[in-house]
């Protein structure tokens, strides 16, 4: 069966709570885990039989680092990947119904659709397989997780009939306790899902000319999928949910990075062990799962008795003898399986949250010096000790 | 000639090293504070020293056998059974103090300093009076009991005991000399000699005050019209007389800072010197520093500590036994007795290690205060107390 995916990347002005690690390099390309972000979700989506092309749709301006990115790809995974620029931000589901005609292209039968900022086991080939058994051709269908009841709240929360996992009721970030099933920002559509979004994209249209457009920005073409479309569909026959226990999260913050990098190392020792870094005789000591990229050098004395800890550390930035960089990791609860990150918001009361402790790239760290749970911008050179701080 | 040290109780300010060991015996710049009064004494000829305690411990009392045995001083005890301030236990050592008939030294165990005990005692014999202290400088006298006296006499006028307002900044130094005479004033029960006996005194013209430093002030410090002081650590003058009240742990290390500036002045060669030292380090025979180390300036490291390979110290106090491993970084701390830092710990701002404590690897302790046999497994990167 013919297939496709799409990649949804977003634009500059989305993910800013990436910064300031989106400021080199735009946030679906950050290395996680050794490598680009969005190349885990590439990689997944290579592996599934009948994949014809891979889509990544964003409003990004075309820029050098992101075609480079294309064409190395290509190669590494043998499958036509292209890049398709929205001319604005439509949303979650306004870009895949702008290029509904390229997306189906070429026949494809059903494609997927994932939003690049999440890390995952991608069980793309186990949500086929799904739908086969419960729904039929023409069933969308959602992968989910499990969340705790506090934080499921924070995520798109489905309710499914027990047996048949078809969705009977929708809610994107409800207040009240609706579900602990969210939404891993994983589909996979057929091209009837087209019809759907283009019965939003009408109801927009006019309810923008009965509001006479008071808000200037709004657009009939930006729809979302979460909150337009499978609010509607739940309850209705076509919408199933596809439940998994593997390892999922959202990479909204820069911790969250460190998170999901540690998720992906985990992996590695199965499906990528020779990304894992391995003792060798005369090279650092290595404890647990590590990448080092080929072309990076850990030289002990040039390493000087610097301790690093929760901390992400940009590129081509030294830090001197003795220094102490350390930051406060926002790992989900261990002891609860079902924990997700938080997306915590930057301040609260009035102070910085304690969290990663982020170097922009080609910053200065003296020696002798602590910076603590601090973010410091890039190219700057420091000369003294920091705590809880932004340094701009 | 006798002296009576007033040693007091259980030390509360200088915890957590005071639940291990009595504060006499705790090792300030490798020898026990008791012992560097002892031997000040010794050598301005007292040959009998009582020493006043209300909480008498094995541990003391075996020491002081030892030292009569090494110095060949005679130490008598004074237990006090309730506790009787800072002029009872003259009382109470009466006996011991007055026979002879000879001026008697009193002097506060917490106090260090160039102990000037033999020009204290001819001070007192050519005033005649009752009773002479030293007095010193500071930055901040409102702390302590602050002297009005006569600049050339040194007959004192006027005696505060920590005011406030500011009345002047000579404080008393916890340094005494005094005729039996006084004796007669002090009576068997709880009395402060400095709010009760000294204003006395000095209403009588029979206190005299005689300035710590002496002739010889840095020419630096002259030429800013301004004598030297026991406010923090100076970096290149040199004060002539140096003091600190190390009752607690922050004044404890800026007391060795001094101590090691005038070892460095006098006894250049007792200090340690070699690849990785910087300034005054003082390193006892049998500790053992690794490879890249880096340490000093204001550095003690006592018997059998072992530091490991590529270690900061700055400013810091390392008890018998301890040991630092390797890649740490530690300033203006004081690890206890017997202590294990781990790899790669950061360790500031007067954080305080009792005995027996282990520090794991890779954490940060900013101004934590440890008590002993405690295992810390997790940062302290606000100051506190950790029991």
């Amino acid at each position: 069966m013919p297939l496709k995916a799409v990649i949804l990347i977003g634009g500059p002005q989305k993910g800013t709570r990436f910064r300031p690690l989106s400021f080199e390099v735009p946030k679906p390309l950050f290395p996680v885990a050794g490598v680009p972000m969005v190349q885990h979700h590439i990689e997944a989506c290579a592996k599934v039989p009948g994949m014809k092309e891979i889509l990544l749709m964003g409003f990004y301006q075309p820029h050098e680092a992101l075609s480079r990115f294309l064409v190395s790809a290509q190669q590494e995974f043998k499958i036509p990947i292209r890049y398709l620029q929205e001319y604005a931000a439509l949303g979650t589901g306004g870009g895949i119904y702008h290029f509904r005609d390229q997306i189906l292209s070429g026949g494809a039968e059903a494609f997927f659709v994932l939003n690049a900022d999440v890390c995952s086991e991608f069980p793309l080939q186990e949500m086929l397989e799904f739908r086969q058994r419960h729904g039929d051709a023409h069933s969308f269908v959602i992968l989910g997780t499990t969340a705790n009841r506090t934080q499921a709240l924070n995520y798109g929360c489905i309710v499914a009939n027990a047996d048949t996992q078809e969705v009977q009721h929708y809610v994107e970030k409800p207040s009240t306790f609706v579900s602990e099933i969210i939404n891993c920002g994983i589909y996979l559509f057929t091209p009837a899902i087209f019809q759907h979004i283009g019965d939003v994209f009408q109801r927009n249209q006019q309810e923008l000319v009965l509001e006479e457009s008071s808000n200037g920005w709004q657009r009939a073409e930006v729809i979302r999928l979460e909150q337009d479309v499978f609010t509607a569909l739940a309850g209705s026959g076509k919408l199933y949910v596809y439940k998994t226990d593997g390892f999922w999260s959202q990479i909204k913050s820069a911790g969250s990075a460190i998170y999901a990098s540690r998720l992906y190392l985990n992996q590695y020792s199965k499906s990528h062990p020779e990304r894992l870094a391995q003792n060798k005789p005369g090279g650092p000591v290595i404890r647990g799962n590590v990448y080092i990229h080929p072309t990076a050098s850990i030289d002990s004395t040039a390493v000087d008795h610097t301790c690093v800890l929760n901390t992400i550390v940009g590129w081509d930035s030294t830090i001197g003898r003795w220094a102490r960089v350390e930051g406060t990791p926002s790992d989900p609860n261990p002891n609860d399986p079902y924990a997700k990150i938080d997306s915590e918001t930057l301040f609260r009361d009035g102070r910085l949250t304690p969290s990663i402790t982020i170097l922009g790239c080609s910053v200065t760290i003296p020696a002798e010096v602590v910076i603590l749970n601090s973010i410091v911008l890039p190219h700057k050179e420091l000369s003294r000790s920091y705590k809880n701080q932004i340094i701009l | 000639r006798r002296a009576l040290i007033l040693v007091g109780g259980f030390g509360t300010r200088l915890r957590p090293l005071t639940l291990s060991r009595p504060k006499p015996l705790v090792e300030f710049c490798n020898k026990a504070l008791l012992l560097h009064q002892l031997e000040a004494l010794r050598q301005a000829g007292v040959s009998h020293v009582v020493l006043a305690v209300s909480y008498m411990s094995e541990a003391l009392g075996a020491a002081m056998r030892e030292q009569e045995q090494r110095l060949g001083i005679r130490i008598s005890l004074s237990h006090e059974k309730e506790p009787l301030g800072t002029a009872g236990p003259l009382a109470l050592a009466r006996d011991l103090l007055a026979e002879g008939g000879e001026p008697f030294f009193v002097l506060n165990s917490d106090v260090i300093c160039e102990f000037p005990f033999a020009a204290l005692a001819r001070f007192h014999r050519q005033h005649g009076g009752e009773g002479s202290l030293v007095v010193t400088r500071v930055e901040e006298p409102a702390k302590y009991g602050v002297v009005v006296s006569e600049a050339d006499t040194g007959r004192i006028c006027r005696f505060v005991e920590k005011p406030r307002v500011f009345v002047s900044n000579k404080i008393n130094a916890g340094l005494y000399i005094f005729s039996p005479g006084i004796l007669q004033r002090i009576q068997l029960r709880p009395t402060s000699i400095e709010k009760e006996i000294f204003p006395a005194m000095a209403q009588e013209g029979q206190l005299y005050a005689m300035e710590l430093q002496g002739k010889t002030l840095c020419t630096v410090w002259a030429a800013r019209g301004r004598s030297c002081h026991a406010g923090g650590c100076h970096r290149g003058s040199v004060p002539a007389g140096f003091w600190m009240d190390i009752g607690q742990p922050k004044d404890f290390l800026t007391g060795m800072c001094m101590y090691l500036q005038a070892l460095r002045a006098q006894h250049p060669e007792k200090l340690h010197s070699g690849p990785g030292v910087v300034g005054n380090v003082l390193v006892d025979p049998s500790a053992k520093i690794g490879a890249n180390c880096v340490i000093g300036p204001n550095v003690t490291i006592g018997a059998g500590v072992v530091v490991e390979d590529g270690v900061r110290i700055k400013r810091c106090t390392v008890l018998k036994g301890a040991r630092i491993r390797s890649h740490s970084w530690l300033e203006s701390c004081i690890v206890g007795w017997s202590c294990s830092v781990g790899q790669w710990v950061r360790m500031e701002n007067v954080t305080v290690l009792g005995e027996d404590v282990i520090v794991n690897d890779e954490l940060y302790l900013n101004g934590a205060n440890v008590l002993p046999h405690k295992s810390i497994a997790e940062s302290v990167p606000e100051p506190r107390i950790i029991m």
